[in-house]
This record gives structure tokens, C-alpha cells and sequence, in this order.
């Protein structure tokens, strides 16, 4: 497994999923933002948290049509594995590679605390270290997470069982006061039609280390690093 | 030649920051507001001549980049010209 994690200006957790994917036994190199070009042979790009282009016009607008990102889409269109996480996630969907939006959370604060995500499926290549239906404990820290698709978006994610994570409370129980933001079907996480791009805003990559809380989000890269 | 664009959210779409800015305005008793919705302005200098062209070029500019057309509208507006 050979990752890329895009480095924009204004990302700040490019170094936790950097030790993230190396922990779990991945190849994995930050990449410039300038960059025209992935590595030869990445299987893996990962766009990392933080605040590219400190959040200026919408969280990921900008990040998202810099000329690196047409070789994301190559990459995700060949089938290559994508992860966007936070506001990675912001830049996919502003990117056009995942569908829906996320807007201001619902109760307008910044949100940085410990959340629990309910795994909606296990048989995914970000997931297959995890069981479906598994509760995890990851961190939360956004101001932008609120998930809003139309009618249509929503209905096309449920059916074809494209959500990934949904936030839920310590005993799994999905929604109510286990929903941070006011994401809609309590959404943390999607998957493209392909399950080969995803997006999320916990971190599960700050989750990797008993020292620092817990161990819980290590199952997303050796998912990822246990492939080819 | 001037223009501006506005970019709002479209109807239907919560506003949480317009909902506060509403509620902290009838805390003022600044009185007979029904609702509030928030929105951006964007004061742009065109080198275009041409009305046509400038309008044609700034939805081109909304469409790829100002608006985010999933839950926003957005509308073109030539000011004045030089």
C-alpha cells in the first residue's frame, strides 16, 4: 500500500495521517499541493484536516479546483482509493468526487470532543478491519460537518448503502443527542458508488495511540494497508 | 467596468447564522423583522467592455467557483460602466 497525503496550505493534520498510515504498515509521502502529478504508483491519496485556504469563500472551495485535484479524479476514476477526512471531506464534496455538502453545524460551534460513529458496513476497503454495526470512539473537530444532501442525494446514499459511518451515542444508538452537527440520517461518513472514495469528518487517524485516548481509528489504515 | 454578485442560500435551506443574526436583532428590539437570511457579495472590476461578455463571464465565474450550486443561488449584476 502506497499513499499520498496532499499537503494545501492551511492543512494541519497531514502529519497524523502520515503516522496514521505508517503505523499500520503503509508506504506514505506527503505531496505538495503544486504538484501536477501523484507518485507513480500510488494506490491511496488521502486529503488530509485543517483549514485549506483558511476556510476563505467555503470550507474546501479552493482547495478543491487546484490543478492536483484533476489528478485525484484520474486516480478515483481508475478506481484508486481516496480518503478525505475533515476537511478533506470538504474538498471532496466541493470537488465533485462525493455528493451533498456540509454547512455550518446546527448549533453553530465549533465542535471538538470525543464522538461516537456507528460503522455502517465492514465489507469496504476502508473498513474490513471493522465489524458492521461496530461502535468506535474517534475525535470530532469541526465547525462545518453539518451533512445536507436534496431528497434525491439521501435517498441514492441509502439505498445503495453508500453511508459509511453514522454518529451514534456510547451504546450505539444512532442519532438524537448522539448527533453532534445535525447531519442529515445522522451522517459522519460517505462512500462514492465505487466504495472506493471516502469521506468523513471524525478523525480517525488521531485514534491510533493508547497514549493519546484510544485505539479505535488504526482499524481504518490497516484496513487500507492490508491491501495490495 | 463594475459588477456584483450575490450568492445566497437557496429557500429551504436552514441558515443557522441567519437564524442568530435574527434572533439577536429581536433582542435588540429592533422591531417588525420577520426572518432573516444571510448571504455574500462579491464587488468585482471586469476589463470586459461588453455587458454581454461581462455577464456571460461572470456566471461562468459563479458557476465554477462563487456559488456552490448545490445549495446556493446566485445572481449577476453589472454596475456601472467606466
Amino acid at each position: 500500500m502506497k499513499a499520498a497525503v496532499l499537503l494545501f496550505p492551511g492543512s494541519n493534520r497531514e502529519g497524523d495521517a502520515l503516522r496514521a498510515l505508517k503505523a499500520a504498515g503503509a508506504e506514505a509521502a506527503i505531496v505538495w499541493h503544486r504538484e501536477r502529478e501523484l507518485p507513480q504508483g500510488v494506490d491511496l491519496v488521502v486529503l488530509p484536516g485543517g483549514f485549506s485556504y483558511g476556510d476563505y469563500l467555503r470550507c474546501g472551495a479552493i482547495a478543491a479546483r487546484e490543478p492536483i485535484m484533476d489528478a485525484v479524479r484520474a486516480h478515483a476514476a481508475r478506481g484508486g482509493l481516496v480518503l478525505g477526512i475533515c476537511n478533506g471531506f470538504q474538498i471532496l464534496v466541493e470537488s465533485g468526487l462525493l455528493p451533498g455538502v456540509l454547512m455550518r453545524n446546527a448549533n453553530l460551534r465549533f465542535i471538538c470532543r470525543m464522538q461516537h460513529l456507528s460503522v455502517a458496513r465492514a465489507d469496504t476497503p476502508f473498513a474490513s478491519h471493522y465489524e458492521t454495526g461496530q461502535v468506535i470512539k474517534v475525535a470530532i473537530a469541526h465547525g462545518e460537518g453539518n451533512y445536507i444532501g436534496d431528497a434525491e442525494t439521501i435517498a441514492r446514499l441509502e439505498g445503495e448503502g453508500l453511508v459509511a459511518f453514522r454518529y451514534c451515542d456510547a451504546n450505539g444508538a444512532i442519532g438524537g443527542t448522539g448527533n453532534p452537527n445535525g447531519s442529515m440520517n445522522d451522517i459522519a461518513g460517505i462512500y462514492s458508488e465505487r466504495f472506493n472514495v471516502l469521506g468523513l469528518m471524525p478523525h480517525p487517524e488521531n485514534l491510533i495511540d493508547p497514549l493519546v485516548g484510544g485505539t479505535d481509528g488504526i482499524g481504518m489504515f490497516e484496513s487500507l494497508a492490508a491491501r495490495a | 467596468m463594475k459588477a456584483r454578485v450575490t450568492v445566497t442560500l437557496k429557500n429551504g435551506i436552514l441558515d443557522p447564522q441567519g437564524k442568530a443574526i435574527e434572533g439577536a436583532l429581536k433582542s435588540l428590539e429592533v422591531e417588525g423583522i420577520e426572518s432573516v437570511r444571510q448571504g455574500k457579495i462579491f464587488d468585482i472590476e471586469l476589463a470586459a467592455a461588453d455587458r454581454g461578455a461581462a455577464e456571460a463571464l461572470l456566471r461562468r465565474a459563479c458557476e465554477k467557483l462563487l456559488a456552490n450550486q448545490v445549495v446556493e443561488n446566485f445572481h449577476v449584476e453589472i454596475l456601472a460602466a467606466q
